[in-house]
């Protein structure tokens, strides 16, 4: 049965129940139960923003907060997966990767491939994601695209709550680490959620939306607002297809491209900063395998190469937003060779 | 906590050196109640994390520091900032995110810093200041300058690994550095009694090889005198000092944190151990100073908040002229 959780919510039961049905899935994180030493209540935050809240009440000895050493406990998250356990450990914000890279990228990444294949870190790597919440330059970044670079490292970036509970269990699953990127600004967001425990197969697109004039893919936070931009295109007569990728890698590069195919144009919605993005992998990926479809060039709408501003009315201008994706397309549908 | 007896410090600072003393502390808590009330009026936007309750350490610390001296902060930076002598002005509007603002509205509470000042900005990466403080030490000390770097971090944040890294390096180049462990007895929601493994962070001085100690962070004097042999030991190529400042803040992790993993201390800090209360007390006591000429510069505060925050409404957004600008010096 489905009902209307939100983001927030259906991470939450996606870790609810995993634990419940595998006993090898820990939880540990800076406050993911809050209050641990403190005079006051236990799960007192349950996770800087509410998402491991009541997960410490029901699996006590499964829930572990952590000092403020992403190095130690990241890195201890992934050697205890080598050792039989699922942890899924909390990086709180993205951002943070820069204390405890060595451990994800050097460590995490490298097992499988320089152990000559003998190797399973089965870690899930929780952390928030994206700009809009005025959290400034540290606290703000995509840095998507520099997991995604990594061989070894599976990203996940749910756009909704049906495939954050899906994509989250699959993560757990997943016998290789994961990144499971939660954009910050949908954690109230809602949607329909089945009940019960279901995986979604990472490297499978979802075509959110049909479409004949172009193709727009969007991650994370930027599949709402393609939606929102082909809404107001087809009043303009202009027919978008929006595909959301659910994982940057492994990448669902065929779904993509059977739609270019048929459209002829693409355009690519990211957040994270221009350089080497999502956007210009995508884009560089399907001009190499599909130039002969493309009737425009791609356009890549993505943040600026600055670093994510403090004040209201620059971090709007920062973040792409509808009317940019939509003049997009419109330059790609209004392109004449 | 050590005791708040007299210290010979008190006797040594002269009427103009306490009023200052006292003019920054009355400044950090007037600023922050302030940033407090607007917070939940919801008209200050983003992370803010207020310094209240822990004002004696920076201004202990600072009052001992000049031109030649920089601090790294923390995400608590406010009472960091106007102890180093950063302009409170600016920093309102930085808080509010205007051009006015000490960043031009680019980097919010979290970020505010003054370069020229030697404020070498708060910092939303906990353990992110120590490793800067030995750089900045390293530089004064090649240029025999005999400046110092202060470095204030958190009691979550001495669990960080940049920070014990760190003290090592401190000791084995000699720099003139001083760590100042602001223990508040939380990080974020969780007891330094449970995350810190030894009792006190100041007894990780003697891995490190350089002196530890602890102070009451809620007396001016006490915190002033530690910081005082510190940073003279410093200028005088003694090398690096961990000071352990004992604590508790008066208000949430952040503004919005509901506190349901605390005890009622604040209630208790606020009645007997507040930094301002103790301070007034002990030198109208002493006769040092008298009550008018306190609450003067009460007033004189109170006046200066007011004027910051109106002019801080009243200013001007960053726009899109200023979305790309500061990202590089040349490019
Ligand atoms: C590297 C890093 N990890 C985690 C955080 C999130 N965070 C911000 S403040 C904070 C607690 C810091 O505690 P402490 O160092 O004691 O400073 P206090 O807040 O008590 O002043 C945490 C965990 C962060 N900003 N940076
Ligand atoms: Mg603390």
């Amino acid at each position: 049965m489905a009902r209307t959780i939100t983001y927030r919510e259906a991470i939450n039961e996606a870790i609810a129940q995993e634990m419940a049905r595998d006993e090898r899935v820990i939880v540990m994180g800076e406050d993911n139960v809050g209050g641990t030493g403190s005079p006051g209540e236990m799960d007192a935050w349950g996770g800087v923003l509410g998402v491991t809240k009541g997960l410490y009440g029901r699996f006590p000895d499964r829930v572990m907060d952590t000092p403020i050493s992403e190095s130690a406990f990241v890195g201890a998250a992934i050697g205890a997966a080598t050792g039989g356990l699922r942890p899924v450990v909390e990086l709180m914000f993205i951002d943070f990767m820069g204390v405890c890279f060595d451990q994800i990228f050097n460590q995490a990444a490298k097992f499988r491939y320089m152990f000559g294949g003998r190797a399973v870190t089965p870690v899930v790597i929780r952390t928030m994601w994206g700009a809009g919440l005025r959290a400034a330059a540290q606290h703000s970044q995509s840095l998507l695209p520099v997991f995604t670079h990594i061989p070894g490292l599976k990203v996940a970036a749910p756009s909704n709550p049906y495939d954050a509970k899906g994509l989250l269990i699959q993560a757990i699953r997943d016998d290789d680490p994961v990144i499971f990127a939660e954009h910050k600004m949908l954690y109230d967001t809602s949607g329909d959620v089945p009940e019960d425990s279901y995986a979604l197969p990472f490297g499978e697109a979802d075509v959110r939306r049909e479409g004949d004039d172009v193709t727009i893919v969007a991650i994370g936070r930027m599949v709402g607002t393609a939606l929102e931009a082909a809404d107001e295109l087809a009043g303009s007569g202009i027919s978008a297809a929006v595909v959301d990728p659910r994982t940057t890698s492994p990448l669902d590069l065929d779904t993509i491209l059977e739609l270019v195919e048929d459209s002829g144009r693409l355009v690519v919605v990211d957040e994270s900063n221009p350089r080497c993005s999502l956007a210009s992998d995508i884009g560089a990926q399907v001009a190499q395998e599909a130039f002969g479809a493309l009737r425009a060039p791609i356009q890549l709408v993505t943040g600026p190469h600055t670093p994510v501003p403090f004040a209201d009315s620059l971090e709007d201008l920062f973040i792409p937003d509808a009317s940019r994706v939509a003049a997009a397309v419109k330059t790609a549908v209004d392109w004449t060779k | 906590m050590t005791g708040t007896l007299s210290s010979p410090t008190a006797q040594e600072l002269t009427p103009d050196e306490l009023l200052e003393a006292y003019r920054t502390m009355r400044t950090i808590r007037a600023f922050e109640e302030r940033v407090h009330d607007e917070f939940a009026g919801g008209d200050i936007p983003g992370f803010v994390h207020l310094y209240a309750g822990e004002e004696a350490s920076a201004t202990g610390v600072c009052s001992h520091l000049d031109d030649r001296d920089a601090i790294a902060s923390t995400h608590r930076g406010h009472g960091h900032c106007i102890a180093k002598g950063v302009e409170v002005k600016p920093m309102m509007a930085e808080i509010y995110g205007k051009l006015t603002g000490s960043c031009h509205g680019k980097g919010g509470s979290m970020h505010i810093a003054d370069l020229s000042k030697g404020m070498l900005g708060a910092n939303g990466i906990v353990g992110g200041g120590p490793p800067l403080i030995c750089g900045r030490a390293l530089a004064s000390q090649k240029r025999g300058d005999g400046g110092v770097g202060v470095a204030f971090f958190g009691d979550g944040a001495s669990n960080q690994g940049t920070t014990l890294e760190s003290l090592n390096l401190a000791t084995i180049w000699n720099l003139p550095a001083i760590f100042v462990a602001e223990n508040n007895g939380y990080a974020e929601a969780t007891s330094s009694s449970w995350s810190v493994a030894t009792d006190d962070i100041a007894d990780r001085a003697a891995a490190f090889g350089m002196p530890g100690v602890i102070v009451d962070g809620f007396d001016f004097f006490a915190v002033h005198e530690a910081a005082g042999e510190a940073v003279a030991r410093a200028r005088a190529g003694g090398g690096p000092t961990l000071i352990e400042v004992k604590f508790t803040r008066y208000y949430g992790h952040f503004e919005g944190d509901q506190q349901l993993y605390r005890a009622d201390e604040v209630a208790h800090a606020r009645e007997n151990l507040d930094c301002l209360k103790r301070f007034r007390a002990r030198v109208t006591a002493d006769g040092q100073l008298d009550a008018a000429q306190l609450d003067r510069i009460d007033a004189d505060v109170a006046a200066l908040i007011e004027e910051a925050v109106a002019e801080a409404k009243a200013a001007p957004k960053p726009g899109a002229d200023d979305l790309l600008t500061d990202v590089y010096v040349s490019y």
